[in-house]
């Protein structure tokens, strides 16, 4: 293989630039619904692709049959030479030549009837309570061996292993139907997905409590937000903003997400870290070969960072901080987060809420979105909190609102940081990218909330 | 194929093989500039046997190596759930207009043209706007064999095009867009072109909407993004058997308003979602959903359509080469009588819902949505005054789709995927950064 890469790289070297990748990829797959398994599936994916860079242009070629790689090479230089964009000096750091290979087989050689055997006891929990009229369970784990290769003498094997899993349970009483789920994740551990008995039990208990709860009335409110939905949020509302390719050519964002800004107080701090070891977003090396990284994006309330690739950080005179990532070898590498938490404050959680006249304590996460300036994410549950009490359960709302505005808006920032394993990120059509998310609890002063 | 086919046949009661390989050309714009052009090859191939009356299944991607997919076949067959089904035999599928060669002939210049072209306009309307944009070709052949006899081979031509503009002043942000995609050409730049303009003159001014339920046209976009999605969810024939569906047991009854007409057609010419069979090899038709109000049919694929006693109608589909799933093709909302100017000129104070963020977050099954309005116009006394901000609309769909003030006489293609009118509807709730009132 790598006799073959370095013979189509042949004769190239910064100008142009050329980048190899291959990839090679096990995966297994069961979906339950309801009492069925309904799908077990293995695949095997064998692929690569190759990017050019000519005078500031890129050609991307993805491939399934190695033995044309020089033709390949030259199509892509053939198509960054007909896009004939704006010149610019790319950072490329010397050359890596490295195996980064994970211990053990993890998920991916634990047999599957093992894995089923978990799996369904998870979904009997499940279906024999009360009120539950459906389940459903995604399990997915993966083992890719990815080489990276480029023209400047680079030659990098990783080893990403990925394991994921969602335990919905659906509960329905005259004609109301409500959900409640959980997500977990590891980087392959199969120990990651054992034990979780007693989750599973109040997944479901959550799913019938919701059907007797009311909706929120929609406004204005004081909101805290549980480690899992701030992580959402992090990496939701201000994460993208941080990911350069979205700023670097566009001049008004520059001017809004300008290093030395103030964005929030004293105690928001916020890091992405790719470093940190067996997270879901954890990685040695990104698809451009750059190392990863520990990055503040906001240091005691101060824009202090952002994400990039080797491009976006010559085009605006920084440093590539190793978060070019691809979601498999079809795509080419893209800004991305990895693990992106908010660090710890010092407040407890019950000082946050006894500080709320009348607010609501919203918990867990379905699902979120983003628009650069606007968000939206919305919680599974929620409580009502009144003069300082939690009290009733309410069905999860959608939280809207300006990131910059809510930023500024966050007075409260717990001491119990909590990593979300269970997400996964998409960004222009790759995903889902594994990633993590976290957060201690915090509290955002007038946010606008969905509802009735 | 055949011969993974056989020998598959050798170990199993019964296979089916289905490939899918594709070339695909984007070319992409970034902030009024050409950014990138790819060449994307993909090969997906899935092997699906019946061996002592349990489904197995595996996929490869790439390079296929039909040892290993055989192997993992019988693998997961171990486990998988049983077999209730049968491969179609071999049926003469209709003639759906879905190739055409002129496509592929598409020079990466004249791509490059098209794209620099619809930049130029838009920029001409709004001189500080930043358009993204992509220019697709592709060409795509797919090939269906089972033991049964059934088979399938098709070529499938496409070509799209993607604008989204984003205007910023000062910390205000404004997303206006539009896609198009079709399979056949030529393919409307003009009207990709007149639409995104539509949207930029709407939005010229900021008007503050008060925070109430309130009268809502939603766009054909805004169709889509906010009430198609729960709604064709219902339909499936999965979600029905599961019960999880609130149309279940309600086929025949008229729950939405006798205006209201939608069907699935996944033969229609040149529609994205076309084809002659689906991806287990039934044959494609046009399925009525609803018929003048009433819940006519759900969708269905293979195994589906086996649990609830019936024939599959045609609705197996898979990503990639994934496990089949039954979903819409081409959805098709039936026009109505209303021209869009009327709807407005009847409204004294009302919202215009163009696109939403987030609307697909609630929860979907029970027809309850909720999003922000990323892209949406307040009307006051007939007349469209100005893009609204920080707003978020909820509502159910069944609710608001069972009295529809009025459905728009001209449709439009969103994604060449749904072709739907205008809807004016009412029971729509707002929320903005004020608290509701009352």
């Amino acid at each position: 293989m790598r006799n073959r890469i370095a013979d189509a790289l042949k004769g190239y070297g910064a100008r142009p630039y050329i980048e190899v990748r291959v990839e090679e990829s096990y995966t297994t797959q069961l979906i339950y619904r309801g009492e069925k398994l309904e799908v077990v599936d293995k695949s095997r994916s064998l692929g690569g692709s190759v990017r050019a860079l000519v005078d500031g242009s890129w050609g991307f070629v993805s491939f399934s049959n190695l033995e044309g790689l020089k033709r390949n090479v030259s199509l892509a230089v053939e198509e960054a030479q007909m896009v004939g964009g704006e010149s610019f000096e790319m950072i490329l750091s010397n050359p890596v030549v490295d195996k980064a290979i994970a211990k053990g087989g993890g998920a991916s050689i634990v047999p599957l009837e093992a894995k089923k055997k978990i799996l369904d006891e998870y979904n009997d929990i499940v279906l024999s309570s009360p009120r539950i009229q459906s389940s459903n369970i995604v399990y997915r784990d993966a083992s890719s061996k990815v080489v990276f290769a480029n023209s400047v003498g680079s030659y990098i094997e990783q080893d990403k292993p990925d394991l994921a899993l969602r335990i919905v349970a659906i509960a329905r009483e005259n004609g109301e139907i409500q959900q409640s789920g959980l997500s977990m994740g590891s980087r392959g551990e199969s120990s990651a997905i054992e034990g979780l008995q007693d989750e599973v039990k109040e997944v479901a208990r959550r799913a019938r409590a919701l059907l007797d709860a009311p909706e929120v009335v929609g406004g204005e409110y004081d909101v805290i937000l549980d480690p899992v939905l701030a992580g959402v949020f992090v990496h939701e509302a201000f994460g993208h903003l941080s990911e350069s390719d979205f700023v670097y050519q566009n001049e008004q964002l520059r001017k809004i997400m300008v290093l030395g800004r103030r964005f929030g107080g004293e105690a928001l701090n916020i890091v992405d870290d790719a470093t940190i070891p067996n997270l879901r977003g954890s990685y040695k090396y990104d698809d451009e070969g750059t190392p990863s990284s520990r990055n503040y994006l906001i240091r005691n309330g101060i824009l202090t960072g952002r994400l990039h690739s080797r491009e976006t950080a010559s085009r605006m005179g920084e440093h590539p901080t190793g978060n070019a990532r691809a979601l498999n070898y079809l795509f080419s590498p893209i800004v991305r987060m990895s693990n992106t938490f908010f660090e710890n404050g010092d407040m407890s959680f019950d000082n946050m809420v006894a500080d709320v006249k009348e607010g609501i304590y919203v918990k867990d996460w379905y699902g979120g979105t983003t628009s650069l300036e606007m968000f939206t994410f919305s919680g599974a549950e929620a409580y009502a909190i009144r003069d300082g009490q939690v009290e009733e359960l309410l069905r999860g709302p959608v939280l809207t609102g300006n990131v910059f505005v809510t930023l500024g808006n966050i007075d409260a920032i717990g001491n119990d940081l909590d990593m979300n394993q269970g997400g996964g990120c998409g960004k222009w059509g790759q995903s889902p990218l594994p990633v993590s998310n976290g957060s201690p609890h915090i509290r955002i002063r007038r946010c606008v909330v969905g509802g009735k | 194929m055949e011969r993974l086919l056989q020998r598959a046949m050798k170990v199993a009661e019964q296979a089916e093989v289905f490939r899918v390989s594709s070339r695909r050309v984007p070319v992409h714009f970034e902030a009024n500039r050409l950014r990138e052009i790819q060449t994307r090859e993909s090969v997906n191939v899935a092997l699906r046997i019946f061996k002592d009356g349990r489904i197995g299944f595996a996929r490869a991607s790439g390079f296929v190596d039909e040892d290993s997919l055989l192997e993992m076949a019988v693998q997961t067959s171990q486990f998988g759930p049983l077999a209730k089904y049968q491969f179609p035999g071999l049926d003469n599928y209709p003639a759906v207009d879905i190739f055409d060669p002129a496509v592929e002939k598409v020079e990466m210049s004249e791509m490059v043209n098209m794209g620099s072209n619809i930049i130029t306009a838009i920029t001409e309307h709004t001189a500080d706007i930043l358009c993204d944009a992509s220019v697709v070709k592709g060409v795509s052949s797919v090939q269906i064999l089972n033991s049964q006899g059934g088979r399938a081979n098709y070529d499938k031509s496409f070509f799209g095009l993607d604008l989204e503009g984003t205007l910023v002043r000062n910390e205000d942000m404004l997303f206006v867009g539009e896609s198009t995609g079709s399979c056949c050409l030529p393919i409307g730049i003009d009207g990709l072109i007149d639409s995104v303009k539509r949207q930029l003159e709407w939005a010229k001014d900021l008007a503050e909407l008060p925070a109430r339920t309130l009268p809502v046209i939603f766009t054909p976009t805004g169709v889509v993004e906010a009430l198609l999605s729960p709604l064709v969810k219902a339909f499936s024939g999965k979600m029905v058997l599961e019960g999880a569906s609130p149309l279940k047991g309600r086929l025949g009854e008229r729950i939405f308003d006798t205006k209201f007409s939608l069907r699935d057609d996944a033969a229609i010419s040149c529609g994205s979602g076309s084809r002659p069979c689906d991806d287990e090899g039934v044959r494609s038709q046009s399925l009525s959903l609803i018929s003048d109000g009433e819940v006519a049919n759900f969708f269905y694929d293979l195994k589906t359509a086996a649990l609830a006693g019936i024939q599959s109608t045609g609705h197996g589909d898979r990503i990639g080469a994934g496990f089949p799933q039954p979903a819409s093709s081409s959805l098709i909302v039936a026009e109505g009588e209303i021209a869009f100017e009327d709807m407005v000129a009847d409204m004294t104070e009302g919202l215009i819902v163009e696109q939403v963020m987030g609307a697909d977050q609630g929860n979907l099954l029970s027809g309850d949505f909720s999003g922000n309005v990323l892209l949406g116009y307040m009307v006051e006394n007939g007349r469209i005054i100005g893009r609204v901000k920080n707003t978020m609309i909820s509502g159910n769909v069944y609710q608001i789709l069972k009295n529809i003030q009025g459905i728009g006489n001209k449709a439009q293609w969103v994604n060449g995927l749904v072709y739907t009118p205008y809807l004016y509807c009412s029971g729509v709730s707002i929320a903005s950064g004020k608290r509701n009132g009352g």
